[in-house]
């Protein structure tokens, strides 16, 4: 699915390059390429930090994070070098965008760090590449190094006086080193498990300096603010919440596929239009819309536009753009189940309620879907689930919770339909009745 | 820091700014429940139990990270709270074994206490729990997964606080584990820091563990009997079929002079007095040549008849004593009291283990460093030494003062010492370039070739503003005198001395040399002394050690008292040489040198007897009786009994009951053991009054502190269980001409103890396990 589809909605803009070799660096020159970073070296920090603000863009990891406000919090003296860091690690359920950046325009993920480094000045900048993106790390180390070989970077950059490295780093394989405290961990060589905040990576980050931490999607938005203007670029959004981003439709959809699609546009109009409808007649039953840690919206709650505060209204999160579609054959036990294997798997395991919480949540839902569930466990699954939340050290542990709260709450009646000893109703239905002798 | 004020449970306090939350608060009396949380150790925030509500604030905050700040308000304890930290309570008991009928820590487990405090009484969980082998990581740790609740105290006890790195987390999620780094064993200093700091029963010791139930046993604070730290340890004591065992030694009261700290030593090295070999009965030897059990009567009748006759027939100077590095202040002086007053001789000395004579004799007003101002020293100076393996409580501090308070270690040794990791600045220098190293730092720069390296060390010395000194057995005599010589240059200086054992510092300073009385005066200055003995005493120096042995040899010692001591093994004495000589032994184990005596007595040891210890570095503290082993003596009863069976008035030697000096009250004497009643039976025999007891050291410690100024220190702080460092340091003396150097280093590990060491199941066996492995012949 990680395929770059498109539509007639569509705004080009971060994806303007996609499919066009831009690999290359002679096309991506030819589209416009590095104009951005020299534009940026002319306006100096402060200004290219009032841009980003202008620009009302949020962070595509998952947070919506106000990019320009993140950067101008990095102090300006420093004892301690300063970093920029591009969170390449993209391990959200749901979520396949950032891969599709590496593969077709590596090369917008450096500029986008040079005008970072501009913007804090610093000197060194790390790609972190999720551990299973084996295969993006040939095609970002050779950007890289075609880009030193230009003079973009390495020392006197653009034949400035300004100094700027590059490294490109791979995980091991853990959702929770997207975590961007534990990703430091992870890229510093130790256990990938989060730190203690405050301080924040802007204050004291990667090996103790001063460090803006961007989403690789919101990192490679940074140059085409600048190619079209921040002014532009904030009015293709809805208020707060500005430009275009990469939607990742999965699931039960005719045409599945990553879309970038202007900030605010309708979901529902997302999943009949663009997306082309739920298959073979089914009907549509629910929408995890931005990941697999956002709370699920049921089919009549998704006419709301997709930016971080209208779906926060509606009780769910934008998260990290990763449309979830289900319909109706889905089973939601099951669904809720696959989702807590998945953080079960990828507790980090430092704290105690989201190691203890998801291990026992996924052990009560296996037995629950198959037909081993006793009365209290659906409650007892939402007091567990309550309990995690907001107590955490980490944000994983709410990205456990808050679904499976949501599962509870809006499909009760399925978990009801479980019990008893008779398990999951979509395979009983699949296995007959034992005939009679 | 400037303080800040806030508001706690609606109580305003004060604190200084940056302070924890948690801390602050239990400054205050507020107690925030903690699992990770521990004092000196980095911050986890992994087990959230010390959620507190502060105001403006959406979540629930860690109060363990959490500075405090002005004008903050907080609520601890609310409905909210509780059910988080139930909650928290709740998801650790789904996977916990909830074996505490069995676990060692049942009774003093934090889990147990939170649970009880919180209420997680409804067991939500009904599936299947994650279960884990028990894993044996060394002879003194084991593991049991299932009851760990990952609070990473453990691992940052090993690596943080004793720099051994041992213990790390493995895997992630549910699965993660606290694991040896070594793969599936430990290689460490087996400290047992881990196994105490857990909150819980998952790391559990090899000598305590299934033995007992907390609550069966008593816990009596006394001292460690090992190396010359003097750390507080509490002894787990257990009524046995023949007295009371010691089954646990722990640091729980942390606040002895070792703070949290225990060695393996101090920890499970008490082992030695539940041995099946201690002698319980004295021994004589018969016409036939062998040892036999007689009763405790005849065997002092026997050995004091003939330390009489020998005494009268040879004269005192044909006769020599040895004491005790383990004994008590108390024993250590009364022996030498009895050698002089009663023998009749200077014949006296031990094991030394450092030169304190001539550290006495060199201090001039400089004062002396207690164990307590490491920790908070801004420098340090060790030369010569290994802490690590002969003082970890040393160590400990100086670890603890470089990582919590920025302090300046400076080591200058001829081996790669662990604490060089510490160290600001290490200067490797020759074995036998100590003095030179001296020379070298008071100004005289050809004293040292290696000039750069030393240079930058000297400067940087001399740039400290205040320092501590502490050395090894590698200065001796005039070396000691130049060190403090050195030292008085500098601005603010303490100084150390490091003796090996439990009380050497205590026998040096109560006078076993031949030279030297109590509080190195010396002998031929004697006359206050003969006055308060009411006795005329020998006023030429005796022969020392070395020369005992030598006299023995040719037929010159009629007769050795030896009082816990092993020199025979220590010194590599032949036998033969002591053919002729009447050998009186008071030991806990038949060693090489008790095999050899006429008259073995089986004595009681420093956990079994009350009285005082000093430190090397001049603290003094009391020691307890914690442990009684039936059928064994003190050995200040024993030589009460002995001096008495030799006709000592014993009113003389004990100067109980007059000048005002305390009654025996029973304290000192153990209640349950039977000493008591024993003494009762003893003193009514002996026409006594039963309330006064010559067999009360704190009969002597008056006397102590009459006759050695230094110890003249508050008597109730000293009672009420505190160590008070010695009111002037050491007590100065004129220097008698120069001294014969005897300091014979013992050179122990980690993992031994001289004699005593060896006794030590725990000791050696971990000794075995670092044996390199054979290979099978076939
Ligand atoms: C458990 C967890 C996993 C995360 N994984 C990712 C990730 O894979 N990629 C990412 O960009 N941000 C991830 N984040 C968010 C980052 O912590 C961080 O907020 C983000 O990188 C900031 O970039 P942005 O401001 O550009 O969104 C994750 C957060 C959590 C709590
Ligand atoms: S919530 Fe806790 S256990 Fe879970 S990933 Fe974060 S720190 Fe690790
Ligand atoms: S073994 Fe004990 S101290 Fe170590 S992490 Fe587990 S519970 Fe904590
Ligand atoms: S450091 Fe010394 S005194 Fe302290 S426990 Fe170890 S052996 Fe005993
Ligand atoms: S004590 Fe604060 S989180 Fe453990």
């Amino acid at each position: 699915m990680a395929t770059l589809t498109t539509h007639p909605d569509c705004v080009p803009l971060v994806s303007y390059r996609f499919g066009k070799g831009a690999t290359n660096i002679d096309k991506y020159l030819e589209l416009d390429g590095y104009k951005s970073a020299r534009k940026a070296m002319e306006l100096g920090p402060d200004a290219i930090i009032a841009e980003m603000k202008t620009s009302n863009l949020r962070g595509r990891g998952g947070a919506g994070f106000p990019t320009g406000m993140k950067w101008s919090f990095v102090p300006k003296q420093s004892a301690k070098p300063k970093y920029v860091l591009v969170n390449g690690d993209e391990s959200e359920p749901g979520t396949c965008k950032d891969r599709l950046i590496f593969e077709h325009d590596p090369h917008a993920v450096i500029e986008g760090v040079i005008i970072a480094a501009l913007a804090i000045q610093a000197k060194m900048g790390f790609i972190y590449l999720r551990g299973e993106y084996r295969y993006l790390i040939e095609i970002m180390e050779k950007a890289v190094a075609d880009a030193y070989a230009r003079g973009f970077l390495g020392k006197k950059i653009f034949g400035s006086d300004f100094d700027l490295d590059v490294v490109v780093q791979t995980g091991a394989g853990a959702y929770e080193v997207g975590e961007e405290s534990a990703l430091m961990e992870s890229l510093e060589g130790k256990r990938g498990i989060p730190r203690i905040r405050p301080p924040f990576p802007a204050v004291v980050g990667l090996y103790g300096g001063p460090t803006i931490i961007n989403n690789a999607e919101t990192i490679a938005t940074v140059p085409h603010i600048f190619r079209i203007g921040a002014a532009e670029y904030a009015k293709l959004g809805t208020e707060r919440n500005g430009g275009t981003r990469l939607f990742c439709l999965s699931g039960h959809l005719v045409r599945p596929g990553v879309y970038e699609l202007p900030m605010g546009y309708n979901l529902k109009k997302m999943i009949y239009e663009v997306g082309g409808g739920i298959p073979n007649g089914k009907k549509l039953k629910a929408v995890v819309p931005g990941g697999s840690s956002t709370p699920v919206l049921t089919a009549d709650e998704i006419d709301i536009g997709m930016d971080f505060d209208q779906v926060g209204k509606a009780g769910s999160m934008l998260g990290s753009g990763g449309v979830v579609v289900l319909d109706e054959t889905v089973c939601m036990v099951e669904f809720a189940l696959r989702t807590m294997k998945f953080y079960q798997h990828e507790s980090c395991g430092w704290c105690i309620p989201c190691r203890e919480g998801t291990d026992w949540l996924k052990k009560s839902l296996t037995r629950l879907h198959a037909g081993g569930g006793v009365d209290k466990d659906i409650d007892n699954i939402r007091y567990l689930a309550e309990n995690m939340l907001g107590r955490t050290f980490c944000p994983l542990g709410d990205a456990a919770a808050m679904p499976t709260i949501a599962f509870v709450k809006k499909f009760r009646k399925e978990f009801e339909d479980h019990l008893e000893g008779r398990g999951c109703p979509k395979h009983r239905a699949a296995e007959p009745e034992p005939a009679l002798v | 820091m400037a303080d800040v004020t806030f508001t706690v449970d609606g109580k305003k306090l004060t604190a200084p700014a940056g302070t924890l939350l948690i801390e602050a608060c239990r400054a205050h009396g507020i107690e925030i429940p903690a699992f990770c949380y521990y004092p000196g150790l980095s911050l986890q925030a992994a087990c959230r139990m010390c959620v507190v509500r502060i105001e403006k604030v959406p979540k629930l905050q860690t109060a363990c990270t959490t500075p405090v700040a002005e004008g903050m308000v907080v609520v601890t304890e609310s409905p909210e709270i509780a059910q988080a930290r139930k909650a928290t309570i709740e998801l650790l008991l789904g996977n916990h074994p909830l074996d505490c009928p069995v676990c060692d820590a049942g009774g003093e487990c934090e889990l147990q206490d939170m649970t009880f405090k919180y209420g997680a009484h409804e067991s939500k969980f009904v599936d299947i729990k994650n279960h884990r082998d028990e894993q044996q990581w060394s002879p003194v740790v084991y593991f049991d997964r299932p009851r760990c609740i990952l609070c990473y105290r453990c691992v940052r006890v090993c690596g943080e606080g004793m720099d051994v790195w041992a213990l790390g987390i493995q895997n992630r999620g549910s699965g993660s584990v606290i694991a040896p780094n070594g793969q599936d064993h430990l290689d460490c200093e087996e400290c047992g820091m881990c196994i105490d700091i857990c909150p819980v029963g998952a790391l559990t010791s090899g000598t305590y563990r299934y033995k007992t139930r907390p609550w069966e046993m008593s816990h009596v604070g006394t001292v460690c009997t090992h190396c010359g730290d003097g750390c507080k340890t509490t002894l787990g004591v257990r009524r046995a079929n023949d007295g009371m065992e010691i089954v646990r030694g722990d640091n729980r009261d942390k606040s002895g002079i070792n703070g949290d700290f225990l060695c393996i030593k101090g920890r499970y090295g008490f082992d030695f007095a539940n041995r099946e070999d201690r002698l319980t009965q004295p021994l004589v030897r018969q016409p036939s040549g062998e040892l036999k059990p007689v009763s405790w009567d005849e065997a002092i009748d026997f050995a004091g008849k003939r330390l009489r006759e020998l005494r009268d027939a040879r004269g005192g100077q044909t006769i020599g004593v040895i004491g005790s590095n383990r004994t008590t202040n108390e024993e250590s002086y009364l022996l030498q009291k009895f050698a002089r007053a009663v023998l009749g001789t200077n014949n006296i000395d031990h094991h030394r283990t450092a030169d304190y004579p001539a550290f006495a004799a060199a201090m001039n007003g400089e004062s002396e460093a207690s164990l307590r101002d490491f920790a908070s020293a801004k420098a340090v100076l060790l030369l010569g030494n290994d802490p690590t393996e002969q003082h970890p409580g040393l160590a400990w501090q100086i670890r603890t003062g470089v990582r919590l308070r920025g302090q300046h270690l400076y080591v200058a040794n001829h081996q790669n010492i662990k604490l060089r990791r510490q160290a600001t600045s290490f200067l490797r220098i020759r074995e036998n370039d100590y003095a030179a190293l001296i020379t070298y730092l008071a100004g005289d720069d050809s004293a040292l070739d290696r000039n750069g390296e030393a240079k930058a060390f000297r400067d940087a010395i001399r740039g400290e503003g205040s320092l501590i000194i502490v050395f090894g057995s590698e200065f001796r005599g005039s070396d000691v005198e130049a060190l403090v010589k050195f030292g008085s240059s500098l601005p603010n200086v303490q100084l150390a001395c490091l003796g090996d054992y439990a009380n050497s510092r205590g026998a040096a300073d109560m006078g076993l040399y031949p030279d030297l009385l109590p509080g190195y005066v010396p002998v031929i200055a004697a006359a206050h002394f003969a006055q308060e003995y009411g006795a005329s005493l020998p006023s030429q120096p005796g022969l020392d050690l070395l020369q005992m042995f030598d006299a023995a040899g040719h037929g010159e010692l009629a007769a050795l008292y030896v009082v816990g001591a092993n020199p025979v093994a220590r010194y590599n004495i032949d036998p033969a040489s002591l053919r002729n000589t009447f050998i009186v032994a008071q030991d806990l184990f038949l060693t090489e040198t008790a095999r050899l005596a006429d008259v073995v007595f089986p004595a009681a040891n420093l956990y079994e007897k009350s009285g005082s210890v000093t430190n090397t570095f001049g603290d003094l503290q009391l020691v307890k009786k914690a442990a009684d082993r039936a059928g064994t003596r003190a050995d200040f009863e024993l030589i009460v009994r002995l001096a008495v069976a030799m006709g000592a008035d014993v009113k003389q030697l004990v100067p109980f009951g007059h000048r005002g000096v305390r009654a025996d009250m029973g304290q000192a004497r153990g209640a349950q053991s039977g000493e008591a009643d024993r003494h009762g039976v003893w003193l009514a025999a002996h026409h006594l009054e039963p309330k006064l007891s010559p067999f009360d050291p704190f009969a002597i410690f008056d006397e102590i502190q009459r006759l050695v100024p230094a110890y003249e220190v508050p008597r109730l702080d000293l009672l009420s269980g505190n160590d008070q460092h010695l009111r002037s340091g050491l007590v100065q003396i004129q220097h008698a001409a120069t001294r014969r150097d005897v300091v014979w280093p013992s050179n122990d590990t980690l993992f031994t103890s001289g004699t005593l060491g060896r006794y030590s199941r725990t000791m050696s066996s971990v000794l075995e396990s670092r044996e390199p492995a054979e290979t099978a012949a076939d």
